[in-house]
């Protein structure tokens, strides 16, 4: 047993941090809040140009071959300096479900536009019902004409306003997992995208299917089997998603700390305060776990275990943890971490996002009680 | 031992509902009013004007300053009523400047402020904190000095809400630099309309402002001095116990209560309805048992009041648990909101109208502000349960 990273992890990771420290600084951040678009095409290509985008992506199909878990490493220091845009829906949304069900012509078709930045991709999964279970897809796929017809209302739907394909998630059959996924463009005829505002600032999406039509060899993986490719894609979201909260919940901590040295109240550094100290001392411990249950996640699926339990395992931690130690975080900051102007709000904003995606606490436990046998 | 309002308190509570339904100028129940924005300052003001008018703004302070001798029990009645309704009538000039003029003013101020803040034609704002004054309030340095009918002020207040267009701060400065923190600390009250004052807005999370207010020289007469020279920091503690006993914390968390006992009534999720599903029920349970602590702890404070008790450990422990209830409330909402609940207001799909994710940003203030927490639990801790100093 070994829990450290290995040398080409370390590198990945420090690679990356330096690279989001130039990239990527808070007034970056702040300036994409506020965008229409939330990034930009130039930063885009960096990440391109970096490697990031194919990380996972096999060589054949213009990637970089690294594993799922070196994909976290790197997730880590996007969450830790908030990277904004569509990095996440598109490697680990796009490429992996791609990767996961696509034919081989799909492959050699979309993987290498991913991989070198002209191709961005998401996945239109959750609907009104606001359910991650098979039975809250409620669109529909009727097929006609060799192709088929989508109609339905996708809800929560990240970075579609920039997504150049959306993999659709409707209904093919009464089953509760009678799923189908569509490689939809997104300028597809009757489809309507509109920007939902959010918590996070990030952009998540409405998107209207009025009678879209796709055709048969735009059908990703086989009909009526869809859900089984969204099952690993929520499990690898999940456990995605904590290793860009751990990254945050770190830079969290860092923070809060620091604070508490220089801040003085009472002639002491507050952090001289045992209340204090103990505010900062749970948030540590927060972190250390987040951390290792989050990596073990990772590291399962990355193995290509189904590890279910543990993936539900380390989204139901994480989530409630970043926010506990978002929340400690603004106490020990007092009114300063409010304001706009101080990066423990964006944190803290995010980590709601966060704890969403995926599934929240309740969905992973109803995973775990099951696979406690209950 | 009585659990009930008198019969009086219940008629007065019936009285002051039944006015609020019918003649507030806005849909409380859909429309959040922020008083420290001028749109909602001007709606405010009509309504308290009303409220003004019906003698309930003060209704427990002495007839000759414009109350009518109620108890502290309908004072709280009253303040339970509006903070359930999220109608903001209390800009710290009825809890906070009034009793403290009451009790530390000459003649002259009581004629002068009292009926106004009772009529409500004057709005204030809580000049205590400074950059380097938050939870160590005696320790602010904004230098007031003397020179002839006026002080000359110098030094700035944070996180207040001046940007609000208040005509009034009452603010404690230093008179004395070189006497102990806490002895040259005077309470004044001036007006805002001077030379010198700059107010700068600080954008905050939820997408509200609060304000930097630096003063370079701006004079401001010394009849707002209220109290003795130096004594301001125990002129102005009188005020922060004032300020700490905590009934509103309940009242709103009530109010949220309700919003998703009903949403829950509605809303189906994973093929069943929210109130149906156990977890769900078992939290709002809990939630409500939380708070119907709080409030009785806040309605111990009052009770103490009435009786003329002075509250102490007591009204640190309501703000408390007030505040860190009412946290738990919100999180309880987004909670069960699930992802409609990082909606924003603007957003068509927002259930309730977006509260709880505009609440769930502000709501973290209320264990910061006014007292944060941990200062509370020193507080209990020391002063209430005689525990030796850290
Ligand atoms: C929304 C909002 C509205 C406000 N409105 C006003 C207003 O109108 N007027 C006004 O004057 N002020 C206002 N305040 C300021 C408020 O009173 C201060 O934020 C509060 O007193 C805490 O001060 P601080 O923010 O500087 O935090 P600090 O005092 O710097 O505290 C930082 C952390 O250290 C802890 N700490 C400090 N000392 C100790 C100790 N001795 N033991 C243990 N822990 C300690 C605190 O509990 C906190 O967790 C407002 C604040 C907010 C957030």
């Amino acid at each position: 047993m070994d829990l450290g990273l290995n040398e080409a992890q370390q590198m990945l990771k420090t690679s990356a941090r330096d690279f989001l420290e130039a990239e990527c600084p808070d007034t970056f951040v702040r300036e994409m809040e506020e965008d229409e678009r939330g990034f930009t095409p130039e930063l885009w290509q960096k990440i391109a140009d970096q490697g990031w985008l194919g990380l996972v992506i096999p060589e054949q199909y213009g990637g970089v071959g690294l594993s799922f878990f070196d994909l976290t490493v790197l997730l880590e220091e996007t969450g830790a300096a908030m990277l904004p845009g569509p990095f996440f829906p598109t490697v680990v949304l796009g490429s992996m479900s791609i990767m996961e069900a696509g034919s081989e012509e799909q492959k050699r078709a979309l993987l290498p536009g991913i991989a070198d930045g002209h191709s961005i991709v998401t996945m239109a999964l959750l609907e009104p019902t606001a359910s991650w279970r098979p039975e809250g897809v409620e669109a529909t796929a009727v097929p006609e004409d060799g192709g088929y017809i989508l109609n339905g209302t996708k809800l929560f739907v990240p970075c579609a306003h920039v997504s150049d394909r959306i993999i659709v998630a409707a209904r093919t059959g009464d089953a509760p997992r009678d799923v189908t996924l569509f490689l939809a463009p997104r300028n597809a005829d009757g489809m309507t995208q509109t920007l939902l505002k959010t918590i996070a600032s990030d952009r998540q999406s409405e998107l209207v299917l009025t009678d879209v039509r796709v055709p048969a060899s735009d059908v990703l993986g086989e009909v009526g089997r869809g859900w089984e490719t969204v099952e690993k894609v929520i499990a690898w979201g999940a456990a995605a998603k904590c290793a860009e909260m751990v990254g945050g919940a770190q830079r969290v901590l860092d923070m809060t700390v620091e604070y508490a040295k220089q801040r003085v109240q009472f002639g002491r550094p507050i952090g001289a305060f045992q209340a204090v100290q103990h505010h900062c001392a749970n948030m540590a411990s927060d972190v250390e776990s987040c951390r290792y249950i989050a990596a073990q996640a990772a590291w399962k699926l990355s193995e290509g275990e189904a590890a279910r339990q543990e993936a539900a395992m380390a989204k139901a931690w994480v989530s409630d943890a970043y926010r506990r130690v978002c929340a400690t975080g603004h106490q020990v900051h007092g009114a300063i971490g409010f304001t706009k102007e101080h990066n423990m709000q964006l944190y803290s904003r995010r980590a709601k996002e966060a704890e969403l995606a995926f599934g929240d606490a309740d969905f992973h436990l109803e995973t775990v009680s099951q696979g406690i046998e209950l | 031992m009585d659990f009930r309002f008198s019969e009086e308190d219940e008629a007065f509570r019936r009285e002051v509902v039944d006015f609020v339904e019918a003649e507030l100028p806005w849909d409380w129940r859909n429309h959040e009013v922020d008083s420290e924005e001028p749109d909602g300052l001007k709606l405010v003001r009509a309504f308290k004007k009303k409220l003004a008018d019906k003698g309930w703004l003060t209704r427990a302070w002495p007839r000759e300053y414009g109350g009518q001798e109620a108890s502290h029990m309908q004072q709280l009645i009253f303040g339970v009523e509006m903070s359930y309704r999220g109608i903001p009538v209390d800009d710290g000039g009825v809890s906070m400047v009034g009793p403290t003029i009451m009790m530390s003013g000459t003649e002259a101020q009581k004629r002068f402020f009292l009926p106004k803040i009772s009529r409500a034609e004057i709005d204030w704002c809580q000049g205590y904190s400074e950059p380097d004054a938050g939870s160590d309030l005696a320790s602010v340095q904004t230098r007031a000095v003397e020179d002839g009918d006026d002080f000359v002020l110098n030094g700035s207040k944070i996180w207040n809400g001046a940007h609000s267009g208040a005509g009034w701060m009452f603010m404690l400065v230093r008179t004395d630099p070189d006497a102990p923190k806490h002895r040259g600390i005077s309470f004044l009250v001036a007006e805002m309309n001077v030379p010198g004052v700059k107010i700068e807005r600080i954008p905050c999370m939820w997408g509200a402002d609060r304000s930097l207010v630096t003063f370079e020289g701006a004079r401001v007469p010394k009849s707002g001095l209220i109290g003795e020279k130096n004594m301001g920091w125990y002129v102005g503690a009188t005020l922060l116990d004032l300020e700490r006993s905590g009934a509103n914390y309940s009242a709103r968390a009530l109010r949220l209560l309700e919003d998703l006992v009903d949403f829950c009534k509605e809303n189906v999720r994973d093929g069943r309805l929210l109130s149906d599903n156990p977890l769900v029920r078992s939290r709002l349970a809990r939630a409500a048992v939380d708070i119907e602590a709080a409030r009785l702890v806040a309605y111990n404070v009052a009770s103490m009041q009435s009786k003329g008790q002075i509250p102490n450990k007591e009204a640190s422990i309501s703000k408390l648990v007030g505040s860190e209830t009412l946290l738990t409330v919100y999180g309880l909402g987004m909670q069960i909101l699930g992802m409609y609940g990082q909606l924003d207001p603007e957003s068509k799909w927002a259930p309730l109208r977006g509260r709880f994710e505009k609440g769930y940003m502000m709501v973290g203030a209320n264990t910061v502000a006014a007292g944060t927490s941990e200062i509370q639990r020193n507080i209990i801790a020391t002063r209430g349960l005689g525990l030796p100093r850290g």
